[in-house]
């Protein structure tokens, strides 16, 4: 799928003995009655990479919303970076400060310009001088390649240009841990390729990240662990090559039939 | 080869481009003079019907004004006998001598004359704050709106009521009149509405069950009252539950009452505007780390306020209109002064009301139009962004 398919073993080591960056315990969420996730629990290492696919409806946004608060679970815990996430603002600004997110939507503001979309978060919540904010922006616009569009506005852009931005704007807070709703699922199949490339550059870099995608060449590639989600809980978690090889679960084999053809 | 293109991609199943087609101009039917008056003015039989319609109408309205405001009028005179049809035996216009008599009146109300000054200070400090405010390209725009919003505010408070420390006698809110009277209440309605109608809108979709509900009650219990109810209300019952003394003033009464009314309304056109900003956007501006207040301020406000220019203005020249209502708690705005001298006998004659009303007319229309004209060209320029 990308330029960096040799790089596989490089990428994933098979343990690591790294810091937890994400532990959710026995996380539990309803939607009024509708119970969304179920007793979920997973660990996430730093520098890991996890990749969450299942059928829609499945609670696979939900959780990785949960993780930085759009989405507040009723029961069980949420730790991100040591903080654990209560109703209590300030864990959550300090959550949100070291969580990066990009949406399937992008969510640019479309009335900023590309550079002030990036500079703005460094500026308002990091408190950096607003030249040093725009020097920041414009070492990830040019990261992800794009540095030649930040004077125009999100509006102009392709919608693979807009998800790289959407990409470069989460780095200018530096983030220790990126997460990805579906970024690919509103590309045209065209752009697809160059959002995957920016992800793949990211996980070289070691960035632990955890992606919602149904992009299985990107999963086998970049991801240590694929996590298969129905009906709101994990139903198989295993490396990639196991979990395309020998899938355990009667479910997961549905699934991969479905979308491996 | 290239000139039987086309034909080939109808008729054969093979078909490869050989060279890409250039970009042409558009027929001479679509551009220029004759194009626009095709699309614009006779572009279907409905159009064309309209267009007549219209054509006629205007060819019937515009001699009858020009011949009344102009060519029948009277330019000069000293009393009722210059404007009427039995002394001059002509065919009598506008009467305007009596409005050059009585434009200060229409200006000042009662203001006392050797204090008018102060009033035209006020004006011309108005006038420069607004400029300030509305001209996007003017210097230190930062300082501009510290200036509008409060330099401008203690300045005026103290200049028009007075100040006998610095040598100003004050002058009582009740002689007070005109489009000084028009122009303050305009001006404080248009001013304290935004906020709080922002406030308020924001209040009604708080995550907090107290503070939606008091801005629940409070809009739907100011906007379900004629504004001369609260108007009433806040110039009779008042004082009946506040001590004489403790009462404020009828016009600063007054002033709150259309305030307040104006903000019930500003939170609901806010409130429409909120709502149509995609919840995306929320998320994005929270995932990057922003507070509430940083999200509202630098994300949510601007795209919301921005849709919503055509709602605030609209309901700026509503307010603006309403301001004659405060004649019924006995103040004396424009159009009350124009009533009050369009009965005195000295020029009394058929045409001085009609005079009057059309001057009323005339003031009234150039500050709304200005409104309306001001929040197009910023409608056209904040569409920039949108531009793909």
């Amino acid at each position: 799928m990308s330029a960096a398919g040799n790089s596989a073993l490089r990428l994933k080591p098979s343990q690591l003995n790294t810091p937890v960056a994400v532990e959710l315990v026995g996380v539990n969420k309803w939607y009024g009655d509708f119970h969304v996730l179920r007793d979920i629990n997973l660990k996430v290492m730093g520098g890991e990479r996890i990749v969450i696919c299942g059928p829609s409806g499945s609670g696979k946004s939900t959780m990785i919303r949960c993780i930085n608060r759009l989405e507040e679970h009723q029961q069980g815990k949420i730790f991100v970076d040591d903080v654990e996430l209560t109703n209590d603002l300030k864990k959550i600004d300090e959550v949100r400060r070291e969580v990066g997110m990009v949406f399937q939507h992008f969510n640019l503001f479309p009335h900023l310009t590309v550079l002030e979309n990036c500079a703005l978060a460094p500026i308002w919540v990091r408190k950096t001088p607003k030249q040093d904010a725009e020097d920041i922006a414009m070492h990830y616009l040019t990261r992800v390649k794009i540095p030649e569009q930040a004077g125009k506005y999100p509006g102009q852009l392709s919608g693979g240009q807009q998800q790289r931005v959407a990409i470069a704007r989460a780095l200018c807070m530096n983030p220790k841990i990126m997460l990805f709703d579906e970024p690919t699922s509103a590309l045209d199949p065209e752009m697809v390729k160059e959002v995957l490339d920016t992800m793949v550059g990211l996980a070289e870099d070691g960035m632990t990240m955890l992606v919602v995608s149904h992009e299985m060449g990107f999963a086998r590639q970049v991801a240590n662990r694929i996590v298969f989600m129905d009906d709101g809980q994990i139903i198989e978690a295993n490396v990639p090559e196991e979990f395309f090889n020998h899938p355990q679960h009667e479910r997961t084999k549905l699934f991969l039939s479905q979308i491996l053809r | 080869m290239t000139m039987s293109e086309g034909d080939l991609a109808v008729t054969e199943i093979k078909f490869v481009r050989g060279a890409t087609i250039a970009a042409r101009p558009p027929p001479a039917a679509m551009t220029g003079a004759l194009g626009w008056l095709r699309a614009n003015l006779l572009s279907s039989p409905f159009n064309i019907a309209l267009t007549i319609l219209i054509a006629l109408l205007l060819a019937w309205l515009i001699p009858e004004l020009v011949k009344f405001l102009l060519i029948d009028a009277v330019w000069t005179g000293a009393d009722r006998d210059a404007c009427r049809e039995v002394v001059q035996h002509r065919e009598i216009g506008a009467c305007w001598p009596f409005v050059w008599e009585r434009w200060s009146y229409f200006v000042y109300g009662s203001y006392p004359i050797p204090q008018r000054w102060r009033v035209d200070v006020f004006f011309a400090m108005l006038a420069i704050g607004v400029v300030w405010l509305l001209w996007l390209e003017a210097p230190r725009r930062d300082l501009g709106s510290v200036y509008f919003f409060i330099v401008l505010p203690i300045t005026s408070f103290i200049l028009l009521t007075g100040w006998s420390a610095i040598g100003l006698p004050p002058v009582d809110t009740a002689l007070w009149g005109g489009i000084l009277v028009t122009i303050v209440v305009a001006s404080v309605g248009i001013v304290c509405s935004l906020p709080i109608g922002i406030l308020l809108a924001l209040g009604r979709r708080s995550r907090m069950p107290a503070v939606r509900l008091f801005s629940v009650v409070f809009i739907e219990f100011v906007r379900g009252v004629p504004l001369v109810t609260v108007l009433f209300m806040a110039s009779v019952m008042l004082p009946l539950f506040v001590p004489e003394e403790y009462s404020p003033d009828k016009l600063v009464r007054a002033l709150v009452g259309i305030a307040l009314f104006a903000s019930a309304y500003m939170a609901e056109v806010v409130r429409a505007g909120l709502q149509a900003i995609p919840k995306g956007q929320f998320e994005g501006a929270m995932a990057v780390g922003l507070g509430y207040w940083q999200m509202i301020r630098l994300i949510i406000l601007p795209q919301a306020l921005k849709i919503t220019i055509p709602n605030i203005v609209n309901t700026y020249i509503g307010l603006f209109k309403d301001t004659t209502l405060v004649f019924i708690v006995g103040i004396f705005d424009f159009l009350r002064t124009v009533e009050v001298a369009r009965i005195d006998p000295k020029w009394a004659a058929p045409v001085t009301s009609t005079t009057g009303y059309a001057v009323a007319a005339i003031f009234y229309w150039i500050f709304c139009y200005a409104m309306s004209r001001y929040a197009r060209a910023m409608e056209a320029r904040l569409a920039q962004g949108d531009k793909r």
